[in-house]
Order: C-alpha cells, then structure tokens, then sequence
C-alpha cells in the first residue's frame, strides 16, 4: 500500500477540517481528490507532508508512519505544491541539482535520473536556462520532475495545472497516468477539474472536511445514480465544479 | 539514512544560498554600500567629535574609522542574520520552503544547514568589506584575519539563528519590516558598535546595562579582540549561549508538533 489515511480528523483552533477521513491508494492508482474550495484538500496535504501535525488518527506512507518514521516516509513521496516552488534566477538544472542534494543523491547518479526525468518531459535541451525564462506549462513540467527524480512511491500532487492552457494541462495528465500505469506509481492528485480524470482512475470526494464518496469513478456514480462525475460531485457537495 | 546523505543536503544548501546571493546583484551591491557609508562618511564626520581613549585591544590612540570597522562588520552579519530569515519568511509564502522541508531530513538539520548557509554569505560580504577598508587604511595582521574567521562564524550564527527564531514567528513579509525596526536598530545602536560601552555609561547608566547584555554587543566585542589576534572570553561565552538558546528556541519554532506552526496551522 502506497498511502493509508485512517481516521484523520485536524481542527484549526477549534474549527474541523477534516472529520474522521480514511482512504488508501495502491501502487499504480491515479487517485484524484476532489472538493469545493475550503473541503480540507491542502490541509490534508499538509498533513500527509507533515508540514502540520496531528493528533487524531494515522497516516502511513508505504508502511511508515507519517509521525513516527518521518524520514522514512517522506523519502518515498514526490510533492508538486499547488504553489510555484522552484527559484527563478537559478537554471532548470540548479533547481534540480538542489533537489537531488536534498534527498542525498550522488552526483552521478543525480546527472542521470535529471537527464532521464527532463528528457521524459522533452525539457532536457533546456536545461541550463532559467527558470524565469520559461512559460507556466514548462515551470510545472520541471516542477514535476523534480518530484520523480528520487523515484518515489507516491507523488503527491495539488491542482498542479492551475492557470495552464490546454495543451500544457493535457501533457501534464498524460503524462501522470502514463506513469501510473507504467511505473506502477501512485498518485494523489487534488483537483478542480474533471475533465483531468480517466474512467480508471479512482476518486475521494471531500467536503467540509468529510470523505462523501470513494472509490472507481463507476462506484461513485452507481452509488450517487448519476451518469458523469460532474453530476455526482455536484450531487454530494451541492456545488458546482468548473468543467 | 547516512552521514553523506546529510552531508550532501548540507552542501547543497549552502551551494543554494550562494548561488542566490550572487545572482542577486543589487543585494550583494547594498550589504556592502550600507558598511562602506558608514565607514567613510559617519565616522569620518564623527572623526573629530569622539575621542577614543585607549582601552583593549587596543594599545595606542586610534582613529574613529578603526573603532568602528569591527562594529560594522557585525552590522553585515546582522542585516545577513535579518535578510536570511527575511527569505525564509519569503520562501514560505512562496512555497519553496516546503521543498525543504518535506526532504527526508529531521527539520532541525535543514534549519542549522539553512543557517550555515547564511553564515558563509556573511562571511564572504565581510572579507570583501574588511579587503575595501584594508586599502583604506584600516588593516589588521595577517594573523588578525585569520583569528577572525572563527569569530564570524560563531557571531553569524547566533545573529542568524536569531533571524530564523523571529522568522518563525513572522506570519507574513509585512510585518518584518516592524522587526527590522524594532530589532535591528535597538540592536545596532544599543551596542559597542559605533562607541565604546564606557562613553553610554557617562549618558546613561540603564542604557549602558543594556547595550553590555546586547548579545551584538558581545558578538562585536569578539569580532574587535579577534581582529587584534585576542580572545575575548567573555564575549565569547556569552555569545554562544545566545546562539544556542536562539537556535533551541528557532527549533522549537519550527517544529510541527511543539511550535508556532502547530499554534497558527500554517507553513
């Protein structure tokens, strides 16, 4: 199992977040989490990075306790942040060599998988400009190879293709469910929009901190007696999602 | 989890913050404006209106600029100790911080490697201002340089682990500048830096009490014996304490389960 979230609840003084939330992904399932703004997405994301702490329930990262074996735990995840996070007068490559220090990768090794992970996405030729020279689509494109290049079990990724044009998001999420179905990696994938998901995929909807509905996006809409995800999402947190 | 695991993160840290720093021209410009205006304005005005009497490390009458050049490069430190966490505060509104953050390393190494970084810029903006004033004039021995490294190093570190202590209670960039304010100039002004301990005693006894316990007081002291190839030990203990007592309270700032990030819910 990739992640287990069993029985979290978070409050932020005194106000829930997240109520009594229990999901898992596999390997190799493109999960997206789905949710009206203020459902509790970032805070469970904050939590599943430990950037936050908490006191009710567990989370387990490939075996290891989020809280307990810290460490261990994030050595297996990949994060995509909602917000840019990469420097922008530094090179494609600084960024990713920073990383690559970060997780402890030998150079030679650290060479290799930036070459693999940029050639992937076709960045490679542009590798020594700056960050500051590259348009939104080409930022996240780095941004989500940085978040492989340790190889993780699990990436992690929220609403990465905010404010990208078509073409650059469509990349994006072929890209990620190739990786899934190929490398057997899990994703996490918060999103607004549906059009991102496959009819393989998996789906936690959230609301004002509850899990409404998971599963297959077939079980979800059998169990909400809808015919489109929109419809069911629509269905359970009475509110619309852009399409 | 190895030691070159650790090993590599921290040097490409430091490797990070360096590269940052140069290719930010303007910042590298005004850490050394700030000293050099100082140094070749205020004291040569003051020059005539302040006496120096002789007094340790120093054995003759010195001129005013000699005086204070210890004092300034303790402000370089201060300003790189403030603007350090300054990009902290920054980083975290920006997101980059996370990146750090959720590396696969205790937090409190990533936070002592954060400031190591920050202590190397220091040091690097010190040597370019201590080579400008030695072609002013104002120059130590050769052995003076060297016994002023280690001083640097330990006054960075107490100046920057006080930067990532308020940097952990900073919410946002706005309200650093009201710490600018009230931190760094009491800091500066209420020290050895720019007069001698015993000239704030003639004015005023509580303000001469203040500036001795001023750990930039101390801090400056240390940096001025070691420039003289002296050890000062007094500044040297109570310059340390203050490091670890800032860093232990930066630590505890920064951790998820104790800290101000559990307090406010945020990072």
């Amino acid at each position: 199992m990739a992640l287990l979230v069993e029985n979290i609840s978070f409050s932020y003084s005194g106000k829930k977040a997240l109520d009594d939330v229990s999901f898992r992904i596999n390997p190799g399932d493109c999960t997206f989490l789905l949710g009206p703004n203020g459902a509790g997405k970032s805070t469970l994301f904050s939590l599943i990075t430990r950037l936050y702490d908490y006191r009710q329930g567990k989370i387990s990262l490939c075996g290891f306790d989020v809280k307990k074996q810290t460490t261990k735990a994030l050595a297996k995840l990949g994060v995509v942040f909602q917000q840019p996070t990469l420097d922008l007068d530094l090179s494609v490559m600084q960024n990713l060599r920073y990383h690559t220090a970060l997780q402890g990768m030998a150079r030679k090794q650290a060479k290799q998988r930036i070459q693999e992970e940029l050639e992937r996405l076709n960045m490679y030729e542009r590798r020594f400009e700056k960050i500051r020279q590259l348009n939104g689509g080409h930022r996240r494109r780095v941004e989500i190879a940085r978040a492989l290049l340790h190889r993780p079990s699990l990436l992690l990724l929220d609403e990465p293709t905010v404010g990208l044009d078509v073409p650059s998001r469509q990349a994006i999420v072929e890209h990620v469910h190739q990786l899934a179905s190929e490398q057997g990696l899990a994703v996490l994938w918060a999103s607004h929009l549906i059009d991102e998901i496959e009819s393989s995929d998996q789906l936690v909807i959230l609301d004002k901190g509850i899990v409404k509905a998971q599963g297959g996006v077939d079980t979800v809409q059998k169990a909400t007696q809808t015919t489109s995800i929109n419809d069911a999402f629509f269905q359970l947190t009475q509110a619309g999602l852009a399409k | 989890m190895n030691i070159l695991h650790y090993w590599r993160a921290m040097w490409g840290i430091i490797g990070r913050e360096l590269l940052r720093y140069l290719k930010q021209r303007e910042r590298f410009i005004s850490a050394l404006v700030r000293p050099l205006i100082w140094l070749f304005v205020f004291a040569a005005g003051f020059r005539a209106a302040l006496g120096i009497a002789i007094a340790p490390p120093y054995e003759t009458y010195i001129l005013y600029e000699v005086y204070i050049t210890p004092g300034l490069a303790g402000m370089i430190q201060l300003f790189n100790g403030m603007q350090s966490s300054l990009s902290m505060v920054y980083d975290r509104e920006m997101g980059s911080m996370r990146i750090l953050l959720v590396s696969p390393l205790p937090r409190w190494f990533l936070l002592i490697s954060k400031l190591l970084a920050g202590v190397a810029v220091s040091i690097f903006q010190v040597a370019v201002f201590l080579a400008i004033a030695w072609f002013y004039e104002i120059q130590a021995t050769w052995y003076g340089y060297l016994w002023v490294i280690p001083a640097l190093v330990l006054s960075g570190l107490m100046l920057g682990a006080l930067g990532l202590l308020l940097s952990s209670f900073i919410k946002q960039l706005e309200n650093f500048a009201g710490v600018m304010n009230f931190v760094i100039f009491p800091m500066f002004f209420m020290s050895s830096a720019l007069y001698p301990l015993w000239k704030l005693k003639e004015s005023s006894e509580l303000l001469h009490t203040l500036a001795r316990y001023n750990p930039f007081s101390q801090a400056v002291e240390l940096i001025r014996f070691a420039l003289y190839e002296q050890f000062n030990q007094e500044a040297f203990i109570f310059t340390l304490i203050s490091f670890l007592v800032f860093i232990l309270l930066a630590i505890i700032g920064y951790n998820p389960s104790k800290g101000m990030m559990k307090r406010k819910g945020r990072v």
